[in-house]
């Protein structure tokens, strides 16, 4: 394990965000550095957002689903901040070429009614303190060239947060089984994935409960209003301008968005 | 000659039942004839069934096999297969299953189509599939492969009653109504562990798709499908391969759990 100059490598990405450009992984220019040093340098990325101007509205799980890790070769879960900038309003466009090399997967997301914080919540914790889920679509662009990085990497990029696009119907999670819901992804029509809720490490609440506990070691927590993306289910899909994609959730409904 | 004779048909009908009799695979038909059609190894595939159709035997239904885009690429196709399935081949909701009873077997969870009415094609659309079906199952499917070691081309799965080995059924009929098949999750298991996970589209876009695509593909043959059909519309996940020792479950969103234990 080596020291990182943090204000330096965190510049890296905020530089490849703002330019579009590719850089290449930390680690490999640094050598390996700890999960912890990489949420160091993810609060300095998430920092020059909110210097930006911009909020954080949310918070986003990555490499939840075996599916990922494994396309990823990672073996464990991350976290990224969302801000409001990467919010994708119903019917606009997906406009790819404010993203590097943008890929999308199907989710479910919470919205949280009240503050969720502290180093045993559980699932069931996260049910009782969420207002409504919804099915999602996570816009993932990793500043890495061609997604090629190790875990550090990754966290430090703030989990690849790109955007997001949270369908428009707020369904009561009270009463449904998530565990069991049917989520397919589709491009132009195509079914290109299935799965069901169970593929985010074994329940998409036990994901938030994942992510609550992690940022409690932090110090930190979510605070009501909160959009939280409880991870992908399947594998990332590339997207190129005109494509149309389509995510549903069973008893949440549909969310879409075409890329432009 | 790089097509089989209808000697040559016939001797892989024989060949098969063999190798289903001592569990002894052989090697793939297509290696021999390098041209067989998909219509000769259905040919292949009615005499297997012939053969086996003993006096207590029954065919209760169809399963539908490469329903899923991978598997359809895998073997350089874009259309799905078919195979009757035979009455001594169901296992009960929690049985025991004899691995020595297989070759090579994997499971996939499938979602189970019951036909309350008879359906047949030539142009049957999904709307009359939808009307004709009573209701949906749970089910397993244990693949099993007669060609050794799984190196089989569409020819010879077709030929080899489209790798089916064994189904199960949940303990349940649960009718269509206000929900989509397509959306119907299916959470994967063994002895507890996580293993697969997918939804009703995986399969042709949907369980109802894939009945009227039987329909019309049994038509030509004359063959209609009666009222009481199983249907078995194909995996919802990559076919997992058994262990001994182990526990199965395949759990599903409204259709409930179904589960089998292998020995």
């Amino acid at each position: 394990m080596t020291t990182i100059p943090a204000q330096e490598a965190s510049c890296r990405l905020i530089n490849a965000m703002h330019t579009r450009t590719a850089t290449t992984a930390l680690t490999g220019d640094y050598g390996d550095f700890d999960v912890a040093t990489a949420y160091d340098l993810q609060a300095l990325v998430v920092a020059d957002r909110v210097a930006q101007g911009h909020q954080v509205v949310g918070a986003k799980l990555g490499l939840t689903s075996e599916a990922k890790q494994k396309q990823m070769n990672v073996s464990e879960s991350a976290y990224g901040w969302l801000t409001n900038d990467m919010r994708i309003e119903p019917g606009a466009p997906l406009e790819t070429t404010q993203f590097i090399q943008p890929r999308v997967e199907a989710e479910i997301a919470f919205l949280l009614g009240d503050d969720l914080e502290g180093a045993d919540v559980g699932a069931a914790d996260v049910l009782a303190a969420t207002a409504a889920v919804m099915p999602a679509i996570d816009v993932l662009d990793s500043r890495y060239a061609g997604y090629s990085f190790t875990l550090p990497d990754v966290v430090a990029d703030n989990s690849s947060s790109a955007g997001f696009i949270t369908g428009s119907q707020l369904v009561d999670p009270l009463g449904i089984d998530l565990r069991l819901l049917g989520v397919v992804l589709e491009v132009n029509g195509q079914v290109v994935a299935t799965a069901a809720g169970a593929a985010v490490l074994g329940h998409p609440a036990s994901s938030v409960a994942w992510l609550v506990r992690a940022l409690a070691r932090r110090g930190e927590g979510l605070t009501a209003g909160m959009t939280v993306l409880s991870g992908a289910c399947t594998a990332a899909f590339a997207v190129q301008p005109g494509d149309c994609v389509v995510a549903r959730v069973a008893r949440l409904g549909t969310v879409e968005v075409t890329c432009r | 000659m790089s097509r089989p004779t209808p000697a040559d048909i016939e001797a892989m009908s024989h060949d098969l039942l063999k190798a289903r009799a001592d569990r002894v695979p052989i090697p793939a038909f297509t290696d021999r004839f390098p041209d067989m059609t998909a219509e000769d190894a259905y040919a292949v595939q009615q005499g297997l069934v012939a053969g086996l159709m003993t006096e207590d035997e029954s065919i209760i239904g169809y399963k539908l096999g490469l329903t899923s885009r991978p598997m359809q690429q895998m073997l350089g196709v874009d259309q799905p297969d078919y195979a009757p399935v035979l009455g001594s081949t169901v296992y009960a909701d929690g049985a025991d299953v004899r691995m020595d009873d297989f070759i090579d077997p994997k499971m996939e969870a499938e979602i189970c189509v019951v036909l309350g009415s008879e359906l047949s094609g030539p142009r049957c659309t999904v709307a009359e599939a939808w009307e004709a079906t009573s209701g949906l199952m749970a089910a397993l499917e244990i693949v099993d492969s007669r060609i050794a070691d799984w190196k089989i081309k569409l020819a010879d799965t077709i030929a080899d009653l489209a790798s089916n080995g064994a189904v199960a059924f949940g303990s349940r009929v649960v009718p269509l109504g206000d929900y989509d098949p397509a959306l119907l999750g299916m959470v994967f298991t063994a002895n507890g562990d996580l293993v697969a996970t997918g939804a009703g589209a995986a399969a042709l876009g949907g369980p109802i798709d894939a009945v009227a695509w039987l329909a019309n593909t049994l038509h030509p043959l004359g063959v209609t499908l009666p009222a009481g059909s199983i249907i078995m519309t194909g995996a919802l996940h990559a076919a997992v391969p058994l262990q001994r020792n182990a526990v199965w479950r395949a759990e599903f969103d409204r259709l409930g759990p179904i589960t089998l234990r292998t020995v």
